[in-house]
């Protein structure tokens, strides 16, 4: 039997796994929740189709979003991760001592759910002392928040379903607002190969550049997501994310990571020349 | 259980079903529309939708006619009629302009004079330039706070009827653009023991034949005409409208009135539209609305939440100038953090790509309707939080009123017609206009054809201007002249 899940890159480009067993599907509020077992990525999950992670990939977006500002900013006690639901990130987060608060702030409960019951390695650290799960809209809830993060996390998903609120200028203004006055917001870009994405990673860089004072991007190799190429946001009130990285610091920690290095951290802030075109575009 | 509320089968939906089966027929076109059916303009096809184009199509026996429908049309208005209690409902193509023009041609003749709040629609006034009927202007309370205009007062619209006992008609705004509703069923009492007809203009009621907790509708206060927009809060296309008659008129006369302005071509894209539409009220209205109103009230918490801001409802009733509120409407006060409306409606755009319904001098209003979501309202309140954050600035030298008194010299159509000359606005003091002058939207006349220029007028449209407000009417595009009777 062949079984196969697909899922379009762009209207004429399409990427499948195959798929031993479908392990889990429902359509929550808002949006539909799927789960697979494949014989090459492990278990993915797909919400409105869309792969979200797959245990085989998800340390490099996982470690890359999470790494990148926790070795730059010397001080990070409160963190707001926004999305998340599947508890990658916190997993990645959960590592740092330091870290005294995660707030998590996911729309869909179901999606924690499933992934407690399907997903139980990323999910471990759901479940920390230190992790505090909000259900709630996130426009709502960072808007009663006033400087009382020191990093915020966006770990949404594309700007063309329910989290297209998460890529907007008053998302980031509200952003800015809860975060302290060195704080740090780093977000899921998006990718700049297909012109749909390129064009939406565009907008929201733009309407971040017009925010925060810094704002850089940084890329990381993805092989399930678009192209296989995807970005991060870097927005910050103070440190600069190459300048102010600390690497000596982060080194000392003796975290074991899979993908970030602090050579990494650097080399991922050069970016291709279509892309600084791109980016210098909408930051004039 | 559905159909409790209803004499007929609401879900039957005439035009539609015929329009079905005609497309099902595949008849050969040799009549017009000439783009039969899209294959003569494959560009304008292809960015319409194939669907779309193929019931695009002219009168015929399956079809009926709308200038005089006898079958499938005819039913589609008997349902509406139903549906709206109504003893008859008109399915209008001209937008709510022609619904509104009609009831002012079927009930004024020239000369006559017809009692109205001076926040009326300029499709009103518009209606009086084509038949020749005299405005006696009730002047609506404002609310100092807010600047808005209120409904009329009982007591006002009383005084107006014995001063002017010849008038033949009272017209009134149910809702008012802000939500603002009069006493309705009072003043409709008041118009018909004087003998008066009682017409309302509900551009922005369609919800109030659909709802608990919504404020009376024209048909249940005993209303002799109303003009409905489908196509705001109701959801069909745009320049879909419904005019809904009582017992008290003469179907056939109106049917002629409208037949003198109204299109011989009219689209079935437009009156399926309103059949789906109207089906889908008498349906589904009831739960759509309560969810609209349970939105309506959640934003104005969370925006009252942000502070400056004040995000206004029922407590603004008083039982006479404000006799009920509409709850879907989403109005706030925007003065206190030194903004006028007009700016935050224009920054909503630029910077934050939330196009809102109208901002004027001291408030903003946000439609809320059958097709909205929770995940928007929160953007559009926390893009409110921002501006505040951003933008608040003293709000001192804002202009206060909103509402100015007009001097009506000549009737709307003396001076419309009359000889006239144009003179440099600074100039204009004290002349008659022979022009309407309006902030769009809401299209609301601060100048009317046959009124007084007064200074206070002049300042408002300096500061309107001034302030970016969509200035409309006058033959000078850039409002630097005006035309007054010579």
């Amino acid at each position: 039997m062949e079984l196969w899940f697909s899922e379009f890159h762009a209207p004429d480009v399409k990427h499948s796994i195959r798929v031993n067993k479908q392990l889990f599907s429902l359509q929550s509020d808002y949006q539909r929740i799927d789960i697979f077992e494949t014989p090459e990525f492990g278990r993915v999950l797909a919400l409105d189709g869309n792969v979200q992670l797959t245990e085989r990939d998800e340390f490099i977006y996982d470690e890359m979003i999470t790494h990148v500002p926790m070795a730059v900013h010397p001080n990070i006690t409160d963190v707001l991760v926004i999305g998340a639901g599947d508890g990658g990130v916190v997993k990645e987060l959960a590592r740092y001592d330091t870290i005294k608060r995660i707030d998590l702030v996911e729309m869909d409960p179901e999606v924690i759910k499933a992934c407690r019951a399907y997903l139980p390695e990323n999910a471990s650290r759901l479940d920390d002392a230190r992790v505090h799960i909000y259900y709630d809209n996130a426009l709502r809830f960072i808007r009663r928040c006033s400087e009382q993060y020191d990093l915020i996390i966006v770990d949404s998903t594309d700007p063309f379903g329910p989290s297209e609120g998460y890529f907007t200028r008053e998302f980031y203004g509200i952003c800015y607002n809860a975060l302290r006055e060195d704080g740090i917001m780093v977000n899921q870009q998006g990718s700049p190969f297909y012109q749909h994405d390129a064009e939406a990673m565009q907008r929201s860089h733009q309407r971040i550049v017009s925010t925060f004072p810094i704002s850089r991007v940084y890329q990381a190799h993805i092989p399930t997501y678009a192209a296989g190429y995807w970005l991060f946001g870097f927005a910050s009130k103070k440190y600069h994310p190459v300048n102010d990285l600390d690497a000596e610091r982060w080194k000392k920690l003796n975290l074991q990571t899979k993908y970030y290095t602090v050579k990494l951290h650097r080399g991922a802030f050069f970016l291709p020349a279509f892309l600084e075109r791109m980016l210098e575009e909408v930051e004039k | 259980m559905i159909n409790s509320y209803y004499d007929l089968d609401q879900t039957r939906a005439p035009i539609y079903e015929a329009l079905e089966r005609f497309r099902n027929m595949r008849v050969v076109p040799f009549d017009v529309p000439g783009h039969k059916r899209g294959r003569g303009n494959p560009e304008m096809a292809a960015f319409l939708g194939e669907k779309c184009v193929s019931i695009d199509v002219n009168s015929m026996k399956p079809l009926d006619n709308l200038c005089h429908p006898v079958s499938v049309i005819r039913d589609a208005e008997d349902l509406a009629a139903d549906a709206f209690g109504a003893a008859h409902a008109f399915l209008m193509v001209g937008g709510t302009t022609s619904s509104v023009q009609t009831m002012v041609l079927a009930t004024c003749k020239r000369g006559d004079k017809i009692i109205l709040p001076r926040n009326v629609h300029r499709s009103v006034i518009n209606a009086l330039v084509l038949c020749g009927a005299v405005p006696v202007y009730v002047n609506p309370e404002v609310d100092d706070r807010l600047g808005i205009s209120l409904g009329m007062r009982r007591e006002q619209v009383e005084r107006a009827i014995r001063e002017h006992p010849e008038a033949v008609a009272v017209l009134v705004n149910n809702p008012t653009y802000y939500g603002v509703c009069s006493d309705l069923k009072a003043i409709t009492k008041m118009a018909h023991d004087a003998g008066m007809f009682c017409l309302a203009d509900e551009a922005h009621g369609t919800h109030f034949y659909f709802g608990a907790g919504m404020p009376i509708s024209a048909m249940d206060a005993g209303a002799d005409m109303a003009a409905v927009s489908m196509h705001k809060s109701g959801g069909s296309l745009t320049q879909s409208s419904f005019l809904l008659i009582g017992p008290n008129m003469n179907q056939g006369h109106v049917r002629q009135i409208i037949n003198l302005t109204q299109t011989t071509s009219s689209s079935y894209l437009l009156m399926s539209s309103l059949d789906i539409s109207r089906r889908n009220l008498a349906l589904r209205g009831r739960e759509v609305f309560a969810k609209v109103s349970t939105m309506a009230d959640y934003a104005r918490e969370e925006v009252n939440a942000i502070g400056g801001y004040y995000a206004f409802g029922k407590e603004l009733v008083n039982g006479d100038s404000v006799f009920d509120f509409d709850p879907t409407k989403l109005s706030i006060h925007t003065r206190d953090i030194g903004l006028a409306g007009i700016e935050v409606y224009d920054i909503l755009r630029d910077e934050y790509d939330i196009q809102i319904e109208f901002g004027d001098i001291g408030n903003i209003l946000a439609y809320l309707s059958i097709g909205d979501r929770p995940q928007e309202l929160e953007r559009l309140v926390s893009a409110l939080a921002e501006i505040r954050r951003r933008y608040q600035r003293d709000g001192s030298g804002l202009l206060d009123t909103e509402y100015l008194d007009p001097e009506v010299v000549y009737s709307p159509q003396e001076a419309f017609y009359a000889p006239k000359k144009s003179v440099p606005i600074d100039q204009s003091e004290g002349m008659v206009c022979s022009e309407f002058v309006m902030c769009y939207p809401p299209g609301i006349p601060i100048l009317a054809p046959g009124e007084r220029i007064t200074r206070d007028i002049l300042d408002y449209i300096e500061f309107a201007k001034e302030k970016g407000c969509s200035m409309t009417g006058p033959e000078d595009p850039d409002i630097l002249r005006l035309n007054v009777l010579a």
